[in-house]
């Protein structure tokens, strides 16, 4: 019995001994791994498709992308909002709303903060008709809905040869499967 | 001569704009063309819906020559942010960073620090895949319910930007029917990860949002 306790000792021992090397060997600055140390500093950042490059005035797009996204609205609502009336010039006229039926300083407020909203609870769409913005799927036209938003008015009927650029797919089919991107041409 | 200098100054403007490009591909002057240019962002439920999948492209427009010789940058982190508190500052993050010929994943793990600056958190889980080759079939790494890929791509985004850049140029009144995609026959850097929805707040919405940082 005292050598079975003996065993038993000598084994979790072994046990833990191996599972701390183990945890080092697998950490950032394992001596034998690969260096991951160092500090990464932000070039980069998106959300939403095509925002910093339709919405952010030409001098302020490096900014756009290092500020965080809990900052963004404060910094840039305004500018949002100068650039959709410039592009779309009804959504000036008091009470002018998109489809989703938000007026510009409402359709600019939710675009500002450049995040992605996703559902964890079943369809995940930028639109398919029925969902918004529950997030982004691969054949998502998300152009289309962008400019259906900017320039289609409220029903998506106003300005039908700038609220959609008829290019509606994808030049190769996606895979139901991981990783779901098509082959590289 | 003067005459020859403001042409050459037109076509050399005509080109950066075209080049302006969308979705988010070659969208500020500190980024563009670089290895640290995002072009692309997806999340959407995998084919398990007990999933969700976050794709980044990076380096865009690569034509089919181009792409058996380009590589992810080993001092460039792609970093998935991901809010499940609603306030728009991360509570997870998935790291993606390069080495050797494999793609290293550390998350979803809580952040050290939130917002601009970033080290790698060596504490939640790792995936590591092999960087797939241009022509090769996808190599796939699935541990512990998290699946990775990493290599070349057909760029999945479509639009007809060269339409909308002479519309917004005032040289067209409209888009053509039907369009032209510009993304046509180009391809991109790709890191997919799937994970399950357990690890990144189970249920209700959440907002994400990806970044590149590099090494400083």
């Amino acid at each position: 019995m005292k050598n079975l306790k003996n065993i038993f000792t000598v084994l979790l021992i072994t046990l833990v001994a191996f599972n701390c090397s183990n945890d080092d060997d697998a950490g950032p600055n394992s001596p034998t791994g690969p260096d991951f140390t160092g500090t990464y500093t932000q070039k980069d950042q998106m959300g939403r498709p095509a925002v910093n490059t339709v919405f952010v005035s030409s001098g302020s797009k490096d900014s756009f992308n290092t500020t965080i996204p809990s900052n963004q609205n404060a910094a840039f609502q305004a500018m949002f909002e100068a650039n959709l009336t410039g592009l779309s010039p009804a959504y000036a006229n008091p009470g002018d709303q998109n489809a989703l039926g938000l007026d510009a300083p409402t359709f600019t407020g939710l675009l500002a903060t450049d995040v992605l909203n996703v559902s964890l609870d079943g369809t995940t769409t930028f639109y398919d008709g029925t969902n918004v913005l529950t997030g982004r799927a691969l054949a998502d036209d998300v152009i289309t809905v962008e400019l259906l938003l900017i320039f289609g008015g409220e029903d998506f009927s106003e300005n039908p040869t700038l609220s959609n650029d008829n290019v509606d797919a994808n030049d190769k089919s996606f895979s139901t499967s991981f990783p779901y991107l098509a082959s590289p041409w | 001569m003067k005459n020859f200098k403001f042409i050459l100054g037109v076509g050399v403007f005509a080109a950066a704009s075209f080049f302006f490009l969308s979705a988010d591909h070659i969208d500020a002057p500190a980024v563009q063309g670089g290895t640290s240019d995002i072009t692309d962002f997806y999340a959407f439920q995998g084919e398990d819906s007990n999933n969700l999948v976050f794709v980044a492209n990076v380096q865009g427009l690569l034509s089919p020559s181009a792409t058996a010789s380009a590589s992810f940058d080993e001092n460039v982190m792609i970093e998935f942010n991901i809010d499940n508190t609603g306030d728009n500052v991360e509570d997870l993050v998935i790291q993606a960073i390069p080495r050797d010929g494999k793609m290293y994943f550390f998350g979803p793990v809580a952040p050290g620090t939130t917002g601009l600056s970033s080290t790698v958190i060596g504490s939640g889980p790792q995936t590591v895949v092999d960087i797939t080759a241009y022509g090769s079939t996808p190599v796939v790494q699935t541990t512990a319910g998290i699946s990775a890929f990493a290599g070349p791509r057909d760029d999945p985004f479509f639009f007809d930007f060269a339409q909308y850049s002479a519309i917004i140029g005032g040289t067209a009144s409209g888009f053509n029917n039907p369009g032209s995609d510009t993304f046509a026959g180009t391809n991109v850097m790709s890191i997919v990860i799937e994970v399950p929805k357990s690890m990144i707040g189970g249920s209700g919405t959440i907002n994400t949002w990806v970044e590149s940082k590099s090494k400083s």
